[in-house]
C-alpha cells in the first residue's frame, strides 16, 4: 500500500511523514515507494507580489513567516523529503485553487458573508484533487498533518471521524465536508497527539523544520487584511472593490449612519462603526439584500437559533431526525451544547441551550456528538440566524 | 531500479570526454586568461582553442563569438544590448522590437522587461503546427524596428522555425536578427551565414557540455552594449575573469557534436519516429502537437486525452522515467505552457501534454522498456480521471450509426 503525505513545510505534516516513513521502512519493496510526498502549490508567489504593486521579483513581505503556499515552505518540504529519503514532488493546483477556494471566497465576502476559505480548501482541493492525485501516481492512501482522528465502524463500514485528542489544536473543524470515500483513504497520524508531542518527535528525529513556527493566517492573505488582499484580486480583473453607500441602522430600525459597502463589516465587529458616543456599539447582523448594516447593543449580539445549509453527513444521519449535540461555529469557538434537526432540503436547524455570541453567517458551522469524545456527525455553512 | 533519460532539452549528461578535457582546468591550468604569464597564457590558449571549436560549430568566425554563463545571458544581452545600442544615450522608448509567442521565457521575460521601459513589442504568433510565418514578421517591421528575436528550435515542440526566410526579411529593412539556437546547436546543422542572423545564443549543457557556460555569436560590426560592465574581457563583450573550464567544456563539446552530427541525428530521429509512431499506434486518442516534419530529430510532444501531465511525470518517474511536460517553476511544480496555448490547445490539452526528447545517451533498449511501461500507465491515469470514461461512452455512441 503505497502513501502519499501532503507536506506543506510545516513541523506537523513533516512529523507525519517521518512517523510513515519510519513505519514503512520494514516493508518489503516491490520497486513502487511506500511513502510519497507531496507539496501542493496553491498560489503563484509572483502574482501575489504583483497585486500587491510590488516590482516583480521582490520577496513579498509576510510570506517568509511560514504560511502555506509560501515558497520557503516548498523547499523546506523538499528538505525534509530529502533527509527522510522519500521521493517529493510539488503538484500544481492553482487554477483549482483558484476556482474552488478564493474566487467563492471572494464572492461570498463581497455578498456580505465572513467565509472561512479552509474548509472549502479541504473539501475542494486537499481531498478531492489532492486524492485523485494520489491515485493517478499509484498511491493508494493519503496522510495529512491535521488534528483530527479518523476509525472505521467494522460493524457498519462507516468511517467516523473525531475531533483530536488536543481540543486546543483540533482542527476537524475544517474537514466536516469529507465524504465517506474520502475519508476511507485518509490518514490523520497526529489524531491522538499534542502539538508539544509532535514537536519533541520532531526534534527528536532532528527534523530540520521541528523549530519552526505555526502558521496562523489565511494562506493566501499574508498582510492577513482580507480587504487588501480582495481589492487586489478584484483590481487584477478590472474590477473595483466600490462599496454602495447605505444605511446603518440600529435593531429597531432607527438610521444611525451611512456605510460603504455592508462587506466591510463582521458581525460582532465593534471597532470603526464611524460614529462615536453613547453606550458602544457592535455589528449585529449584515443585510446585503438592503444593504444595510444593523447595529446594537452587545447583549443583542446572543442569538440562539440559526439554520445551517449544504450539510454533510459523516454519520448517517436522516433527514427529519432530531438529536441533542454540541456544536461549533467558528475555529476557536468551543463546541455549545444544541439540539439539532436535520432536514430534508440537505440543510439543518440548530438550537444552542444557552445563546451564542456573533453567530456569522458564511462561517462553518459543524456539529459533533454531545460527549467528551467529540465525534464530527457533520456541518455545513451557516445561513442564517435567528 | 532502471532509469530511463528522455528529458535531453532540459540538460545532457557532460560526456566523459569533455569532462576529460575539462579536468586540466581546475588544478594544474588555473591560470587567469588576462595574465601575462606562462600560466595564464595556457588559459588564454585554451579558451582561444575553444573559440575555434564553438565557432566552427556554428560557422561563426572565431572572433565572433563571446563567451557568456549559458542560453539566458546570451538572450538577455542582445536583447538588452541591441536596443540600449540602437541611440547613443541609450533610451528606451522609441524603439520596436519583434518576438515570438513561443519564445524560451529567457527571450519573453527580456522582452517584456525591456516593454516595461518603454521599448514596443510586437509577439508574433504562430500557427496550429508551431511555426512563426514570415511574412507576419515582415508585416510588422516598422522604421522603429531595431531587433527581431525568433528561436531556431522550440523548446518543448521541437519545431524548427523558418530562420532562412526571417533572415532575408531582416536583411532587406536593415534590422539586427537573433536567434535563440539553444536547442538547436549541437543536434542540428546551425549556420549563421545560411540563416542570416546577426546574433546567435547557445548554451553548452544542451549538447553534453557543462552547465553554466555558454556563447553569444555576434556578427562583426554588431552595434551592441554589454549587459555587465567590468574589465575588458571577450573583446568587451563580456567582463569578468573567464571561467575556463567551462569554456573549455562547451569547446570540447562542440567540437564533439559536430563530428557525428548527421549519423547521431538519423539515429536519434529513428528511435524517436520508433517511440513517437508505436504510441500513436497503440494508445487511443494519443496526438503529436506541432509539426512533424520541420522538427528536431530528438524531441516529440504528445498529447494523451484526459491524461492529468503532472500525474504522468510522477508516475514514469516512479518507474523510472523521467520526461517532462511544461516548464518549471519556481517551487518545483508545473506551470501551463505558453507554447502550448499558442498553437491553439485549450487548457486540459495542454496540462495531458507530455514532451519526450532523446539524446545521445538514449538506446533502442531503452525505448521498448518506455514503450513497455507506457501504456499502463497512460490506462491508469485515465481510470482514475473522472472525465476519461464519460468521453469513451460518447465517442461510442457517437461511432454508432
Amino acid at each position: 500500500m503505497t502513501t502519499a503525505v501532503a507536506m506543506s513545510g510545516g513541523v506537523d505534516s513533516s512529523t507525519v511523514a517521518a512517523l510513515l516513513a519510519e513505519n514503512n521502512s520494514n516493508t518489503p519493496t516491490d520497486g513502487a515507494p511506500r511513502l510519497i510526498g507531496l507539496t501542493m502549490q496553491l498560489w503563484n508567489q509572483r502574482r501575489l507580489a504583483r497585486m500587491q504593486g510590488l516590482p516583480e521579483g521582490a520577496s513579498t513581505p509576510g510570506l517568509a513567516s511560514g504560511r502555506c503556499c509560501s515558497l520557503d515552505d516548498a523547499y523546506d518540504a523538499r528538505r525534509v523529503a530529502n533527509f527522510l529519503g522519500i521521493p517529493y514532488y510539488v503538484v500544481n493546483f492553482e487554477s483549482r485553487f483558484e476556482e474552488g477556494v478564493v474566487r467563492p471566497f471572494v464572492e461570498r465576502y463581497l455578498a456580505g458573508e465572513t467565509p472561512i476559505p479552509c474548509s472549502l480548501c479541504n473539501t475542494e482541493v486537499k481531498f478531492s484533487q489532492f486524492i485523485e492525485t494520489a491515485m493517478q501516481i499509484g498511491a493508494e492512501r493519503v496522510a495529512t498533518g491535521h488534528y483530527a482522528r479518523l476509525h472505521r465502524d467494522e460493524r457498519t463500514g462507516r468511517y467516523r471521524l473525531f475531533s483530536g485528542r488536543d481540543h486546543s489544536k483540533d482542527q476537524s473543524y475544517f474537514l466536516f465536508g469529507l465524504t465517506q470515500e474520502q475519508l476511507s483513504r485518509s490518514l490523520f497520524p497526529l489524531g491522538d497527539l499534542r502539538k508539544d508531542e509532535v514537536r519533541s518527535i520532531a526534534r527528536a528525529r532532528l527534523l530540520p523544520v521541528a523549530d519552526k513556527p505555526d502558521s496562523q493566517e489565511i494562506c493566501f492573505v499574508p498582510s492577513g487584511s482580507y480587504r487588501e488582499f480582495i481589492e487586489a484580486y478584484l483590481a487584477e480583473q478590472g474590477r473595483k472593490l466600490e462599496g454602495q453607500a447605505g444605511e446603518v441602522v440600529s435593531t429597531e430600525g432607527e438610521v444611525l449612519a451611512e456605510h460603504q459597502g455592508v462587506y466591510n463589516f463582521t458581525v460582532g465587529q465593534r471597532k470603526g462603526l464611524g460614529f462615536a458616543g453613547g453606550s458602544p456599539l457592535y455589528v449585529i447582523e449584515l443585510d446585503p439584500a438592503h444593504n444595510r448594516v444593523v447595529v446594537g447593543a452587545n447583549e443583542e449580539l446572543f442569538r440562539r437559533r440559526m439554520t445551517v445549509r449544504d450539510v454533510n453527513w459523516i454519520c448517517d444521519i436522516s433527514p427529519g431526525s432530531a438529536f441533542e449535540a454540541r456544536v461549533k461555529i467558528r475555529n476557536r469557538h468551543i463546541p455549545s451544547a444544541a439540539r439539532v434537526e436535520a432536514l430534508p432540503n440537505g440543510g439543518a436547524t440548530v438550537e444552542f441551550e444557552e445563546p451564542q455570541r456573533a453567530i456569522t453567517p458564511g462561517q462553518a458551522a459543524v456539529i459533533y456528538s454531545n460527549d467528551e469524545d467529540l465525534e464530527v456527525i457533520g456541518g455545513g455553512w451557516i445561513s442564517s440566524v435567528a | 531500479m532502471r532509469r530511463v533519460y528522455l528529458d535531453n532539452n532540459a540538460t545532457t549528461p557532460l560526456a566523459p570526454e569533455v569532462f576529460e578535457a575539462m579536468r586540466p582546468c581546475f588544478i594544474e591550468q588555473f591560470g587567469n586568461a588576462s595574465s601575462i604569464h606562462w600560466f595564464g597564457q595556457q588559459a588564454k590558449a585554451a579558451i582561444e582553442t575553444a573559440r575555434e571549436q564553438v565557432a566552427k560549430l556554428i560557422n561563426a568566425r572565431p572572433n565572433d563569438v563571446a563567451f557568456t554563463s549559458g542560453g539566458t545571458e546570451s538572450d538577455n544581452t542582445s536583447l538588452f544590448g541591441i536596443v540600449e545600442a540602437a541611440q547613443p544615450h541609450g533610451e528606451y522608448s522609441g524603439k520596436h522590437v519583434i518576438v515570438s509567442t513561443i519564445e524560451h521565457p529567457a527571450v519573453l521575460n527580456a522582452a517584456q522587461a525591456i516593454e516595461k521601459r518603454g521599448v514596443k513589442v510586437t509577439y508574433a504568433r504562430v500557427g496550429p503546427d508551431g511555426m512563426v510565418d514570415p511574412a507576419e514578421v515582415k508585416s510588422a517591421i516598422r522604421p522603429e524596428t531595431v531587433l527581431i528575436s525568433i528561436m531556431h528550435a522550440n523548446n518543448e515542440l521541437g519545431v524548427i522555425q523558418p530562420l532562412e526566410e526571417i533572415g532575408r526579411v531582416a536583411r532587406e529593412h536593415d534590422v539586427y536578427f537573433h536567434t535563440d539556437a539553444v536547442q538547436s546547436a549541437g543536434k542540428i546543422p546551425v549556420d549563421v551565414e545560411k540563416l542570416g542572423v546577426d546574433l546567435l545564443s547557445l548554451s553548452a549543457h544542451k549538447f553534453h557540455g557543462p552547465k553554466g557556460t555558454g556563447a553569444l555569436y555576434v556578427r562583426k560590426g554588431t552595434n551592441l552594449r554589454p549587459l555587465l560592465f567590468g574589465g575588458h574581457h571577450e573583446r568587451d563583450r563580456r567582463p569578468g575573469t573567464e571561467n575556463v573550464a567551462g569554456i573549455v567544456g562547451a569547446g570540447k563539446a562542440a567540437e564533439l557534436a559536430q563530428l557525428n552530427l548527421d549519423s547521431e541525428a538519423r539515429r536519434i530521429a529513428a528511435l524517436r519516429d520508433r517511440l513517437e509512431e508505436t504510441i500513436l499506434a497503440n494508445v487511443p486518442q494519443a496526438f503529436t502537437n506541432g509539426d512533424r516534419t520541420r522538427r528536431l530529430p530528438n524531441t516529440c510532444n504528445i498529447r494523451f486525452n484526459h491524461v492529468e501531465g503532472e500525474g504522468f511525470v510522477i508516475a514514469m518517474d516512479l518507474k523510472g522515467i523521467a520526461c517532462s511536460t511544461g516548464a518549471a517553476c519556481a517551487s518545483g511544480s508545473v506551470e501551463p505552457s505558453h507554447v502550448l496555448s499558442a498553437i491553439g490547445l485549450n487548457r486540459d490539452q495542454a496540462r495531458s501534454s507530455i514532451r519526450f526528447s532523446l539524446g545521445r545517451m538514449t538506446t533502442s533498449e531503452e525505448i521498448d522498456l518506455v514503450l513497455e511501461i507506457l501504456p499502463a500507465v497512460v490506462e491508469h491515469l485515465r481510470a482514475v480521471s473522472p472525465h476519461y470514461e464519460k468521453s469513451r461512452q460518447l465517442s461510442v455512441v457517437s461511432s454508432q450509426p
